[in-house]
């Protein structure tokens, strides 16, 4: 039938204008980039495959850590406040209550023993530079007792809850020292200003990142922010993939809070509208019997 | 005045005072409309409904929305996204409402075009149409403005700067048209303004005008056939109704727009509810930011083909540069659909597949207009830039070669 043509050609038409203005334009705008690496290999300077132990780990995070870093799971309490912290580091050192849980193993090993390398910001704090990054290196630990601190920072890890709430506890743990999410009522724990002297730009505010960037867009950028702002101030925070996922989820939470309702609100309307175009379909065909 | 007896229904009641059965007479069930007609044709009814759609998800808005710069994006990507209940619902309906309008447009106009619908006394109907057609592109552009995202002010910063070339006048016309030297809240408030109040009481008056346009002429049918529309009418008046070539209005001519219109919103639903990045661009979603200019500034899908045959000409010829030349070519592209009928120099009114030429020249610019949208949003760098130019001066060639296309037309047809 002429008509079913003439809607075919539409659709063609329509259908390759779509295709070049959406999908290839935009791979042509935004590259494809490496998949993301959960395994972080390219960082060797620790043998993780020693077994640690707790306890040496935790006189050794005594003796070193808890001078800058809080720890509310082993009791040990924040002694500044967050503006005096900040003052004093640059930024937040955040509370490594959750360290053991959201940062993958071999991440964790190898940032003590070199946090630059492992944030991959070589390029901000080359070695020798002026500015030095305010951790200390703990290269001069032997593997062991590195691994002794991961196996200690593992078993004090609280669990988290697969809801809103955990989520959001694995955001503030491993992104709001940097970060707000102003539609979830969080402020970041540095100040604004100390961040832009610490980062030399301010940190976004991620309420709408989930919608401006897209789930793709954070899927790699989180797991290594180089390789899609190259040079970029933020550092990699070698999340593991389900804490990166918690992550996301609650970005997801904040951001586009009625993706649920959208999704299920949608097929009634759609339903109804084939309903409707189907009697209508049925009453034309009544009326135009008598006309043709 | 005249004597009123005691009515006996309300509808005679209301028939006594306002004409009613008169009124539905001469504008529905006595309004005639050719037979011969397809679904392209369902389009000015959609694009009616499509009209309410959005002046009432609008309104919703309007409840809730801020004209502040400070408050603008937080407006409408909180409080109506998140916490309004249904509002997300709201500017789903207007954003993806406001795109899928262009494509309806588009479709309606070049259904025009293809079976010459714009001439030989329906000239005032297609003159009208293209008066919709610029006050719906400034209510698409003043609206884009409104959520205060990056694209939003990017946007709004590049079009208002073309204005910039126009001799003389340019640099002082941008201030004024902004209202500051730079894109500020004096120019998201008078945006807003001609968005909810100026623009749509244009495009209202535009409306009733254009189907006033019609009244006379009658809708044009798939073969331009040009009949006596009385006599036909008398024809189904009589009873004959397979006979008669013209139906009513209402119910046979709306009966089918009603499916169309049911076909059509299965697709339009499902854009809002599950494929809406399209018209709702994520670079909207970061706060505009007048420090920070993102990678790749792009207009709407439904102004890419102009705002390439601006860019197309990117060097510059003889004393005039790329941005003067680009800007020339703008606004001939801009203005020149507005001519049509007194650039098709043929009487002949007949779908372009009936006419050798005017078919051949129909499609080209299909297909000139196509890649002209698509290398408008592509970065204009290397050899994109040569398909830009390219695409750009053949539309001008397009168009400036209609007169004497159709003018070859016509004599080949009288040779016959
Ligand atoms: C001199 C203060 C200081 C000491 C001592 C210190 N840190 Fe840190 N640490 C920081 C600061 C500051 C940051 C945040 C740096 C940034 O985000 O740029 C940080 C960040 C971290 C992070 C987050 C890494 C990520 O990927 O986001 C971990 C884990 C961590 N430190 C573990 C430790 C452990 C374990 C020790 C002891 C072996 C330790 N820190 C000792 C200051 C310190
Ligand atoms: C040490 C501070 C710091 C931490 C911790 C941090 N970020 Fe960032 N982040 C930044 C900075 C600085 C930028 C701005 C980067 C730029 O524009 O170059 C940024 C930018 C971003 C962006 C925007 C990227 C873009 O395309 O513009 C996203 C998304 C993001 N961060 C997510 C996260 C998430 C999720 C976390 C926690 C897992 C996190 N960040 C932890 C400092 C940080
Ligand atoms: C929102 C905007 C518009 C609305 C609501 C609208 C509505 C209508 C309606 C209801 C009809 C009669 C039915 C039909 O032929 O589809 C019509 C016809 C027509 N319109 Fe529009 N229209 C709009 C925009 C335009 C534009 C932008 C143009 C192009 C310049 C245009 C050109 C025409 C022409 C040429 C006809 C006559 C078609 C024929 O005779 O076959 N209209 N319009």
């Amino acid at each position: 039938m002429k008509e079913f043509k003439i809607l075919a050609v539409l659709v063609v038409l329509v259908g390759a204008l779509y295709y070049g203005i959406e999908p290839f334009a935009h791979s042509v705008m935004h590259p494809e980039v490496a998949p993301a690496n959960f395994a972080f290999d390219d960082l060797k300077n620790v043998d993780t495959s020693l077994k640690g132990n707790v306890d040496n780990g935790k006189v050794l995070v005594e003796a070193n850590c808890i001078a800058c870093h809080a720890i509310e799971a082993a009791g040990h309490l924040q002694i500044m406040s967050n503006a005096d912290a900040a003052a004093a580091y640059g930024v937040n050192p955040p509370d490594l209550s959750s360290a053991g849980r959201i940062y993958d193993k071999n991440f964790l090993a190898n940032f003590i023993y070199n946090p630059v390398a492992a944030m991959k910001l070589d390029h901000k704090y080359p070695v020798g530079g002026a500015k030095a990054f305010p951790m200390p290196s703990y290269n001069w630990m032997q593997p062991q007792d590195i691994m002794d601190v991961v196996a200690y920072l593992q078993s004090i890890s609280p669990k988290v809850t697969e809801d809103k709430a955990g989520h959001e506890a694995t955001f503030k743990a491993a992104c709001s020292r940097c970060h707000a999410m102003k539609y979830g009522t969080l402020e970041a724990t540095t100040p604004a200003e100390t961040l832009k002297t610490y980062l030399g730009t301010t940190p976004p505010d991620l309420s709408q990142h989930i919608k401006s960037r897209g789930e793709h867009y954070l899927h790699s950028f989180i797991n290594n922010p180089q390789v899609l702002l190259a040079g970029t101030a933020m550092p990699r925070v070698g999340l593991t993939e389900k804490a990166q996922e918690e992550v996301i989820a609650y970005m997801e939470e904040i951001g586009d809070s009625k993706k649920a309702e959208r999704e299920s609100v949608g097929l009634w309307v759609m339903g109804y509208s084939v309903v409707f175009a189907l009697l209508a379909y049925l009453w034309k065909r009544k009326i135009w019997k008598k006309v043709h | 005045m005249a004597e009123f007896k005691k009515a006996d229904s309300m509808l005679e009641w209301f028939d006594q005072r306002l004409g009613v059965v008169k009124f539905a007479k001469v504008m529905m069930t006595e309004y005639w409309i050719p037979k011969n007609i397809n679904f392209l044709w369902a389009m000015g009814v959609l694009l009616s409904v499509m009209f309410a759609i959005l002046l009432v998800s609008g309104i919703f808005l309007l409840m809730y929305y801020k004209p502040d710069v400070n408050m603008a994006f937080d407006s409408v990507n909180y409080t109506i996204m998140q916490e309004v209940g249904y509002g997300w619902l709201f500017r789903h309906i207007h954003a993806v409402g406001a795109s899928v309008v262009f494509l309806i447009i588009y479709i309606h106009m070049f259904t025009g075009i293809y079976y010459g619908s714009y001439k030989k006394g329906r000239e005032m109907i297609w003159i009208s149409g293209m008066i919709l057609f610029m006050l719906f592109s400034a209510e698409g552009f003043s609206g884009y403005m409104l959520p205060w995202g990056q694209m939003s002010y990017w946007a709004a910063y590049v079009i208002t700067e073309i204005f910039g070339g126009i001799p003389l006048i340019g640099g002082d016309l941008v201030v004024w048209i902004r209202g500051n030297f730079y894109v500020a809240d004096s120019t998201l408030t008078r945006f807003f303004m001609l968005h909810v109040l100026l623009i749509p009481l244009g495009i209202l008056g535009a409306i009733v005008l254009h189907f006033y346009a019609l009244r006379f002429p009658h809708v044009n049918n798939v073969e331009g056939e040009f009949f006596d529309f009385d006599e036909e009418a008398e024809k189904y008046l009589a009873g004959k109704h397979k006979e008669s070539k013209v139906v009513p209005f209402w119910p046979v001519f709306l009966s089918k727009d009603f499916f169309v219109l049911g076909v059509f919103l299965v697709f339009f639903f499902y854009l809002v509810f599950f494929h809406y990045d399209f018209a709702m661009d994520p670079i909207n979603f970061d706060k505009a930011d007048g420090l920070k200019t993102p990678a790749h500034i792009y207009p709407e899908w439904y102004f890419l083909w102009s705002y390439e045959v601006l860019r197309g000409w990117f060097f510059p010829v003889g004393p005039l540069s790329g941005k003067d030349l680009g800007l020339m070519a703008f606004g001939f592209a801009n203005a020149i659909f507005l001519v049509m009928p007194w650039l098709d120099r043929s009487p002949t009114v007949k779908p372009a597949n009936q006419r050798p030429y005017f078919g051949i020249w129909f499609w080209l610019m299909i297909a000139d207009l196509m890649v002209l949208t698509l290398f408008g949003k592509l970065p204009p760098t290397g050899p994109n830039a040569w398909v830009g130019f390219g695409a750009s001066l053949t539309f001008l060639v397009l168009f400036i070669a209609l007169p004497f296309v159709t003018i070859a037309e016509a004599k080949k047809a009288k040779g016959k």
